[in-house]
């Protein structure tokens, strides 16, 4: 069991200015090797001495992986960049207010201002049997206890679990997917591009990991196409505390409203698996249909569609039924039904 | 270095959690030693082989040209098996070198068709088909003996030509039996940790020391099938093996090559009423 002793175990620091350094560093080291963004997930790991990487490679130094820019076709979020600094960006607040907005509910303003993007999409599972060092399957062993009769279960999974039933607990992965960023990765082979949703992996790929992201591997930037600047955006994030929280589930959709009726949407959950899903199902069906209640109940009902909850977790279903109904319908017209 | 990997569980005992993964890698290079050194001394080193007695042409004249090997259940359950082990192993270890895909659901279906299909083959074995032509007899050992004392230079009499199986196949389906029992029966009760179609998930089964010592035969058995299947498909490819592997194609032998390496005194075979057809001709299975 995890004792925090708040003195970190001995490694070397690496602080590379570039991101070809770092990547040489990371591909040198490969599992030894740790990367530290904004520290927020790193320094529990590290304090609580579950994790003991040989060399933890800083990132803060790199100035490439820093600020908003603008692209032919959008803008390029650096990996480094701070959460505060997307929440505060002008043209992100105009124009991709969805990801503004769920950055915005990410914990407290001091982790928003040292947590980066990068960081918060890349961040591991926050199950406390994972966390405290047990050895459950997602860290190498044979075992959830999470799922098991007395397991304490309530914030885990209730779709796609394969053997692990932690979920990601990102705010601003799901906006990502419904704005169709791009992840900017930089490999030993080189850069490669992959859309948000496919960023995320699931247990049934890899127990171990929650993006495709190997040792060696760099995520760089996130770019987002202007496909949908501007559109209606919804976001909602539930969780125990409102002042400082991981989301129990979040909603983010993105949606192109033309003579009454949906014309493009794209619309994603969190916390309800190991990763983000995008609801294809859900966009397939409301396409063509008025963003109303009517549509949004049905939306709902499809978003919960082979859900399974554990012992304690049977609220999320309802819970994600009515998110994903708000997203559609609106607030005000989407009545909450338990 | 530690052939197993260990874990303090949340009562603080140290148990196995599964096998080093580096004895996938351990597995498949004594595999493919065992093929280079058996290829090479068949190519450069081996004697032409020599049996004992030969059969009078009336015993010769009475063999169909086709002689019947494997009925189709029993070819059927062969590649049956051999998907599902196929399958198995594929979607265990390709996860572990690096091919990452959703392997669990596809491995407990796989094992499941393998569970089914061996029980199956228990029965059928048992009760229709020739059950002891499998295990090695008295005849077996002794001509074992001879041909390891003719292989080190000492004098023996040549071995007998072989019953339905030579005792290397035989000894091979006793290997599989221990692996493939091993591996079933410790994946039927891991299918308890996961979600599938058969029975709710219950992981307090067994106690965590005996969990990880179930997890760990299932990764030996299951590395040591990479080596015994490796071997079996080489064995199966090899030129003059062919007429074996033809023959669980097709279920049937050349006459040939059964007077050749077969005794019709220790796997007599009847005459059909036609010569040409093997299909009135009666098999053990």
């Amino acid at each position: 069991m995890a004792v925090i002793r708040d003195v970190m175990p001995a490694f070397e620091l690496a602080q590379p200015n570039s991101i070809a350094d770092a990547q040489k560093l990371l591909e040198q080291q490969g599992e030894n090797g740790w990367v530290l963004a904004g520290g927020m997930d790193s320094f529990d790991w590290l304090k609580d001495r579950i994790k003991k990487p040989k060399v933890v490679v800083d990132l803060s130094g790199i100035a490439e992986l820093k600020g908003v820019r603008a692209t032919a076709d959008g803008i390029e979020i650096g990996a480094m960049t701070t959460l505060t600094e997307v929440v505060e960006h002008a043209v992100i607040r105009e124009k991709y207010k969805l990801l503004a907005e769920s950055a915005e509910l990410v914990a407290s303003p001091q982790i928003r201002n040292q947590g980066t993007l990068g960081g918060n999409v890349s961040q591991d599972a926050r199950c406390w049997y994972y966390r405290a060092g047990w050895p459950c399957y997602r860290a190498g062993g044979n075992i959830c206890y999470a799922d098991t009769p007395e397991g304490r279960n309530r914030e885990h999974a209730i779709l796609h679990a394969d053997r692990c039933v932690a979920v990601n607990p990102s705010d601003s992965a799901p906006a990502l997917i419904a704005l169709d960023a791009k992840f900017v990765i930089r490999t030993s082979k080189g850069e490669r591009m992959v859309d948000a949703e496919d960023y995320f992996i699931g247990p049934e790929i890899d127990i171990t990991r929650l993006h495709i992201l190997k040792p060696g591997d760099l995520l760089t930037a996130i770019r987002i196409p202007s496909t949908w600047a501007g559109a209606r955006f919804y976001f909602e994030k539930v969780r125990d505390r409102n002042v400082w929280d991981f989301p129990l589930l979040n909603v983010a959709s993105a949606m192109v409203v033309s003579s009454g009726s949906i014309e493009r949407i794209r619309i994603a959950v969190n916390g309800a698996a190991a990763r983000p899903l995008r609801l294809k199902v859900v966009e397939d069906a409301v396409r063509g249909k008025p963003p109303n209640a009517a549509t949004g109940e049905m939306a709902g009902k499809l978003a919960v569609m082979g859900a399974v909850p554990l012992q304690f977790n049977a609220y999320k279903i309802p819970l994600m039924r009515n998110l994903v109904k708000r997203a559609i319908g609106g607030v005000q017209e989407a009545a909450w039904t338990s | 270095m530690d052939f197993l990997e260990w874990a303090r569980n949340p009562w603080g005992q140290n148990v196995p959690i599964h096998i080093a993964w580096f004895l996938i890698w351990v597995a498949a290079i004594a595999g493919l030693l065992f093929l280079m050194v058996h290829a090479t001394y068949i190519r450069y080193f081996a004697k032409a082989r020599a049996f004992a007695n030969s059969d009078s042409p009336v015993v010769a004249a009475r063999i169909p040209e086709h002689v019947p090997r494997h009925s189709l259940t029993a070819r059927l359950f062969h590649w049956v098996m051999a998907t599902s082990m196929f399958t198995l192993l594929f979607t265990a270890f390709l996860p572990k070198v690096g091919l990452q895909f959703d392997w669990v659901t596809y491995h407990w279906i796989a094992g499941s068709v393998l569970t089914v299909s061996i029980l199956f083959h228990i029965i059928h074995a048992s009760f229709f088909m020739g059950f002891w032509s499998i295990w090695p007899d008295r005849i077996d050992l002794r001509d074992a003996r001879r041909r390891i004392l003719r292989f080190v230079g000492k004098p023996a009499p040549p071995p007998d030509r072989f019953a339905k199986y030579p005792l290397e196949n035989k000894l091979y389906h006793g290997a599989i039996i221990a692996a493939g029992l091993s591996s079933i029966v410790t994946g039927v009760f891991m299918m308890f940790r996961v979600r599938t179609i058969f029975f709710p998930r219950y992981p307090y089964l067994f106690r965590d020391m005996t969990w990880g010592l179930m997890y760990v035969l299932h990764g030996l058995v299951g590395v040591g099938l990479i080596a015994l299947i490796m071997m079996h498909v080489y064995f199966g490819l090899r030129p003059e093996k062919r007429a074996i592997t033809k023959s669980m194609i097709f279920g049937w032998m050349s006459r040939d090559f059964y007077l050749n390496e077969h005794d019709p005194a220790r796997w007599p075979v009847e005459a059909s009423a036609s010569p040409s057809r093997s299909q009135g001709a009666r098999t053990e299975g």
